[in-house]
């Protein structure tokens, strides 16, 4: 079988209407680019979920990273995604620029959380602030740089943390939406974690759950073997991106999160607080915790807004009033769905426009 | 967020490593993986999260500068 092949099956199919819902940003991303979905039948909907840490990242967390930026010694690092996201006392990125007074706060760019190790060592009198965002992709990576801050004694850095994990997210999602027929599973967490974390899930819900890669090919594949199996009235995990994601993940990493993260409820913007879906310090790490637990406050956004609905798969950004009428848009964005890059709202106006 | 760019090992010392991303060459964290020089790794935030063979390295170096189009 070739991918023609499966193509022509995916654009003639003309079973019941389906749902599915990638989990990534990237993956949303890629389907823009490659225009799959023209190439598969209007009948198979494809619906984007809560994959891009950001997008759902609530308010509180901004405003404890700006508190910090602004605080006499004390300089914050950040992924360049979280700088124009707004908080209650603006963005990170209008906080960097300055107040009314001039006054201008503490904020870099970091490309790896590993930058502030030099950064720590070479300024003891400076605390350095991590914005630690992230899923399992990125969580390993600040918890080996806090493994080496440990073991050289360094004591300036601070995480303020908004990790999350994908499969309470998922299990949340099946359990109170349940029009989803299956899922296209993110490619980079699964490196991680590999692709038995889903096995409970398939299980549970009877649903498919395919991991896939980023190029077109991969996610056709991805979503031919969803709808072969949903035709067959069946439900279970495969690995379709064995090139990069091996079964059992990558247990190094794996081990690094269990060694420096316990599990704990997270507050996801549009969904709500969920149980065991948040990554905290644990007691041998806590001197680095910049006070992570209970930032769930989100700011109320402009009557007409709709992140929620979109987050959750129910709406297309498109179908959001202010998304229709351009008030909302990547210079002057209201939620961070729009802001990041990764983002459904984001990536469905840059494609549009 | 969870993008991860594959680049060819060019050294390797201790937990870091050097990784030729098209001509400019990062010092990447290997804790997680185990590279040997010349075979391709993928990066996600300056650490490496996985090893790959060359040839299926580039089918995604391909995708990616497609996808710095886009956005």
């Amino acid at each position: 079988m070739d991918i023609k092949e499966v193509i022509d099956y995916l654009k003639s199919y003309d079973g019941r209407e389906l749902k599915l819902m990638e989990v990534c940003g990237t993956h949303t991303a890629a389907i823009f680019k490659n225009g799959i979905r023209d190439l598969i039948s209007p009948k198979i909907k494809l619906i984007s979920g809560p994959g891009c840490p950001v997008c759902v990242t609530p308010t509180a967390f901004i405003d404890k990273c700006v508190e910090y930026a602004r605080k006499p010694g004390c300089e914050l690092l950040t992924f360049g995604d979280m700088i124009k996201v707004p908080g209650t006392n603006g963005s990170l990125s209008e906080n960097k620029a300055g107040d009314a007074d001039g006054a201008k706060a503490n904020i870099s760019i970091m490309y790896s959380p590993f930058e502030v190790i030099e950064k720590a060592k070479a300024n003891p009198d400076i605390t350095y602030v991590i914005a630690a965002v992230g899923f399992e992709t990125t969580a390993p990576t600040y918890a080996l740089m806090l493994q080496m801050a440990k073991t050289q004694g360094i004591e300036n850095i601070r995480l303020v943390t908004a990790l999350k994990t994908a499969i309470p997210a998922l299990d949340w999602i099946c359990a109170n939406q349940n029009d989803i027929d299956g899922f296209i599973c993110p490619g980079h967490v699964s490196v991680i974690t590999g692709v038995h974390v889903y096995d409970s899930l398939a299980e549970k819900y009877g649903r498919p759950f395919v991991v896939s890669g980023f190029e077109a090919e991969h996610i056709l594949i991805a979503i031919y073997r969803i709808v072969k199996q949903i035709e067959a009235g069946e439900g279970y995990v495969e690995n379709m991106y064995p090139n990069a994601v091996k079964d059992e993940g990558n247990s190094k990493a794996i081990a690094a999160i269990n060694e420096v993260y316990e599990p704990g409820p997270a507050m996801w913007r549009g969904l709500g607080v969920i149980d065991g879906s948040g990554l905290y310090l644990r007691d041998e790490y806590a001197a680095y915790d910049g006070g992570s637990k209970g930032l769930d406050a989100d700011m109320t956004l402009p009557e007409g807004c709709r992140c929620g609905a979109v987050i959750t798969g129910k709406i297309n950004p498109d179908q959001c009033p202010m998304f229709a009428a351009g008030t909302c848009n990547p210079v002057n964005p209201f939620g961070p769905c729009m802001v990041s890059s990764e983002g459904s709202c984001g990536i469905w106006y840059r494609n549009k426009h | 967020m969870c993008v991860a760019i594959p680049g060819r090992v060019t050294e390797v010392d201790g937990i870091t490593a050097k990784v030729d991303f098209n001509g400019n060459s990062v010092n990447v964290n290997v804790g997680l993986v185990e590279p040997k020089v010349g075979q391709y790794v993928l990066v996600h935030a300056g650490c490496a999260i996985e090893v790959m063979e060359k040839e299926q390295a580039e089918e995604i170096i391909d995708l990616f500068a497609d996808l710095e189009n886009l956005v």
